[in-house]
This record gives C-alpha cells, structure tokens and sequence, in this order.
C-alpha cells in the first residue's frame, strides 16, 4: 500500500469535478511564496518502477501554476515516466509501480479513492509523435475525449472545437475543412489538433512529451509561440531533449539524472549558472 | 557522468583556440604596455615606432576572436559556463583591444616627448605601468587557473593606480605653474598617465569579467547603481 493512499480520506468523486482528499500532511509541498506563485501540482517523494528497475528515486517537485515547468536530462534519466506519473499513465504499464506522493491542488491524486480518467481530465498529456485518432475528423478529433467522457452537450460542439482549435492557434488554418479527416494536417498541424483535443476537456495542467522533437523549426516555432499563450491559463510541464527549447518556453527548469532530481531552478539562472557539477557537465556536452 | 572535457571534441577544440587566442592577446597588449614605456623612459623613437605598429595584430586578434566567438554562439549555442565565456570572451577582446590602443597613445606622446627637453625623472609613471601590466598578467592567470579569487585581488589594485595617477597629476601642475617652457612636455607626460590609470581601469574590467565567468557573480558597478535598478 503507498503512504499516499493511506493519506486519503473522503469521498472519490461527485457529480462534477471529481473529487479528491485532503492531503492532510507534508505541508513542505505547498510554495513559500504561494501567494504569488502557488503549487498546482507537485510529486513528493515519488519513487518508479517497471518491474524490478527502479526508475525514479525519490523526486520532489513543485510546479506552479501559470508557469512552464521543464525537465530535461538524458535518454533513461526518468523524465517521461515522470510526468507520466503525474497524471497516472505510468500505472498503465503491466509491472509498473510507484511510491510516493502525486498531489494537484494539495490534494493526493495518486490513490485507488481517485478514478485516474477523471484525473487524466484534469492533467492532460500531448505526446511526442502527433496522434491524431486516424478514422475522425478535425471536428471529431477535438471532441473526442468530450465523448469518451460522456461530457458533450448536444449542440455545444461547434462552439467547443472552435474554442480548443483557437487556443492550440490552429481554427484559422482550419475552420474551412473541419470535417476533413485529422491525418490529412502537416505534422505541425497535427500535433496542435492534439493540443487542441487535450484543451477541449478542459484540463487544469498540460503536459507535454517532447511535443516538438516530430517536428521542422517552422512548426516548432508555432508550438512554442502556443506554449507561451498557454502558461497564462494552464500550468504546463514539457519534457525535452532539446536545451535551447527548454530555455526558450520555460519559467523553471529541473534536470534529471539517473532517475533523480539532481537541480531545479529558474531558467534564465539554471542555462548561464548552474549550482551543480553534473548540471553544467550535462548542459555544456561533457558527457564523460 | 560528469566529466572535464566536451564530448564534441571540435567544440572543445573551438573553445580551447578562443582561450588560446585571449591569452595571445593578452601577451601582446602587455609587451606593449612594457615598450611603451621602455620607448617613453629612454627616449627611444624607433622603439616606439614598432610598437605603434603592432597594434595592427592586436587589432587582428579581436576581429579573429569576435568572428570565433559569434561563430561559437551561432553552431554551438552555448551554456552555462560555456556560455559565460563567449560572452565574457566579447567583452575582454574589447578591454585588451582598448588597452593595445593606449598603449600606442603611450608611444604617440613618447614621440613628441623626445623632441622636447626632459621635464623631470619619471617615478611614478613607470610604477603605474607595473602596476597595470600586473593587473592584466594577474586577471588572465585568474581566468587560466581558475582562480576568482585572484581575480578579486585585481579590484583593490585600481585605487592604488588611481592614487598615482593624481599624485602625477599634482606633480606635473606644479611644475607647469612652477616653470617656464613646459606646458607642452607637461601635458604630454600627464596624458601618459591618464592612459595608463585608463588602462588599469579596462584591466578591472577584466578581472570583473573572469570573476563573472568563473563564479557566475556580476561585481560590475556595485555600489553605483541606481536605486531602483536591480543588477
């Protein structure tokens, strides 16, 4: 049983929102300075595996809200199965487990009393490749998980797809060919119909998995001037191979090591001066 | 996984030839300093000729060194310390470029001192001379080593240039006010001074910049910035 299940109190969900417990301890979870830049979802003590390897060791971290949080750090270092703990995909995985704390909104995520559907409404995910669902439409890609929520109300889906499609800067290049088929989109096109998608349920927190590494600078460009437009509404956490992207969209940036958390801090200070020896070897190329 | 080198050896190399070019610079902009006054001191004219025109390398060297550097940015985008050192590289080619040039202002006035009678032994603006040349070697043997606080030593060094530079100053007003026919040769000597109080000031600049690409600590201006400027 993981201590944070032993946390939970309280009833799973409700009509709505689900609802989550009471986080009642650690209180080290919550910001100093939450008044102005309060935690929306943190990892306290998370440990992973898959099967007997051990792939995260005891990582603490706080994102806040309205911020870009990214993690960076080397092929195997955790980073993805990271956030993929954060809104419970991890556990998707036969053998895989965790240990530790998942909390949004102080309140513990990462329990059997959470249904992880609901949680994945709240902390969505884009992947590295674009994945369009091959048979929808543009349309019906966007509403798609409405649908598969059971939360679409008749007649509110093209007031809804235009929304998603505007935040993911994507409706002007495709407001004529709504009911063309998704996979008939660029690639860059494809991976903001898959921001889109994820925006349409309405998430609280983004998170991104390499969500350019599929893509040419153009495209990349566009995803990142989207990023940029999204911090301002949604909590966004990216984790990428590519530093310069990294310190381009981020507010804060943490950098992984061999499953461990080895240094957090703002961007602008963790690219010119960073406080450990194996963050500058990573960032200026020494690999060993 | 920490290591001490790049793993891209042609980074690494690149980086090495930009420090490797500093430091060739830097030896270059300290002979002069030494010329300059050796040229002053003895009244040597052809002395002070060739050291004008060594300027023209120096010049070279921070054409070569900013080309290396933006070169550096634009296929490498640096980090982290990597990163503080291009920057700080750009600025230090200026300092050393700037230094080169005083130095030839040095030997400029050398010429026109030697065509006029000596106005008095010079003591303090060899000490000056020392004292900046010291400066420079100390603040780039900083940077080779490591050493920031070596590099921070520098800093406390300017007062004292500054405070010979005013003791010359004094010195040369009272002779001008003193004596007949040496307002000329007064003017020069006080120039050479000023020259090397400025270039003490651009090895300052110096030692500023290797503290900032060793330590990641700006110490520019402190205490002389506006209050509601943040640094």
């Amino acid at each position: 049983m993981m201590p944070a299940q032993e946390l939970a109190a309280g009833p799973a969900r409700s009509a709505g929102r689900p609802v989550v417990p009471r986080l009642e301890v650690e209180p080290a979870l919550v910001s100093p300075d939450q008044a102005t830049c309060q935690v929306k979802i943190a990892a306290h003590r998370l440990s992973a595996w898959f099967g007997a390897q051990q792939v995260l060791r005891g990582v603490s971290l706080d994102m806040p809200r309205c911020q870009v949080t990214a993690i960076i750090g080397p092929s195997g270092c955790g980073k993805s199965t990271f956030i993929r703990c954060l809104n419970r995909m991890h556990e998707l995985t036969p053998g895989a487990r965790t240990e530790g704390v998942i909390a949004l909104d102080d309140q513990v995520v990462n329990t059997r009393a959470v249904d992880p559907v609901l949680l994945r409404r709240r902390v969505g995910m884009v992947f590295q490749k674009p994945n369009p669902f091959p048979s929808m439409s543009i349309r019906e890609n966007v509403l798609a998980g409405l649908r598969l929520t059971g939360s679409l109300r008749r007649g509110a889906g093209d007031e809804l797809a235009e929304r998603a499609l505007r935040q993911a800067a994507l409706w002007d290049e495709v407001k004529d060919r709504l009911d063309e088929p998704g996979l008939g989109l660029s690639g860059g096109q494809q991976q903001r119909l898959c921001i889109a998608r994820a925006l349409a349920v309405e998430p609280e927190v983004l998170l991104m998995d390499e969500p350019c590494s599929a893509l040419d600078p153009i495209a990349t460009a566009r995803i990142e001037d989207l990023i940029h437009e999204l911090r301002l509404r949604y909590t966004l956490v990216i984790v990428t191979h590519n530093m310069q992207q990294a310190a381009r969209v981020s507010d804060r940036t943490a950098f992984f090591l061999l499953g461990e958390l080895v240094e957090l801090g703002p961007t602008e200070r963790l690219f010119t001066s960073p406080s450990d020896p194996r963050t500058e070897d990573y960032i200026t190329g020494k690999f060993g | 996984m920490p290591g001490t080198r790049h793993t891209d050896r042609e980074y690494e190399a690149q980086l090495g030839e930009l420090r490797e070019r500093l430091l060739a610079m830097t030896a270059r902009v300290v002979e002069m300093i030494s010329a300059s006054i050796l040229a002053l001191a003895a009244r040597d004219e052809e002395l002070a000729r060739r050291t004008i025109e060594r300027d023209h390398r120096v010049n070279r060297d921070e054409l070569e060194a900013d080309e290396l550097c933006l070169q550096i940015l634009a296929r490498r985008q640096p980090m982290a310390s990597d990163l503080r050192f291009i920057t700080r590289a750009l600025k230090m080619v200026t300092d050393l470029e700037r230094i080169g040039d005083l130095a030839v202002n040095v030997c400029e006035r050398a010429l026109d001192l030697a065509e006029l009678p000596p106005l008095k032994p010079y003591r303090d603006i060899p000490r000056m001379a020392e004292l900046a040349q010291g400066m420079i070697r100390d603040a780039i043997e900083a940077f080779v080593s490591g050493d920031s606080e070596r590099a921070a030593a520098v800093l406390a060094r300017d007062d004292e240039v500054d405070r010979l530079y005013e003791s010359v100053y004094l010195e040369i007003l009272s002779i001008m006010r003193r004596e007949e026919g040496v307002l000329e040769s007064g003017i020069h000597v006080q120039s050479v001074a000023k020259y090397l109080e400025r270039i003490a000031d651009h090895a300052t600049n110096l030692a500023e910049e290797v503290i900032y690409l060793l330590k990641g600590r700006d110490v520019r201006h402190q205490g002389k910035l506006d209050p509601g400027s943040s640094p």
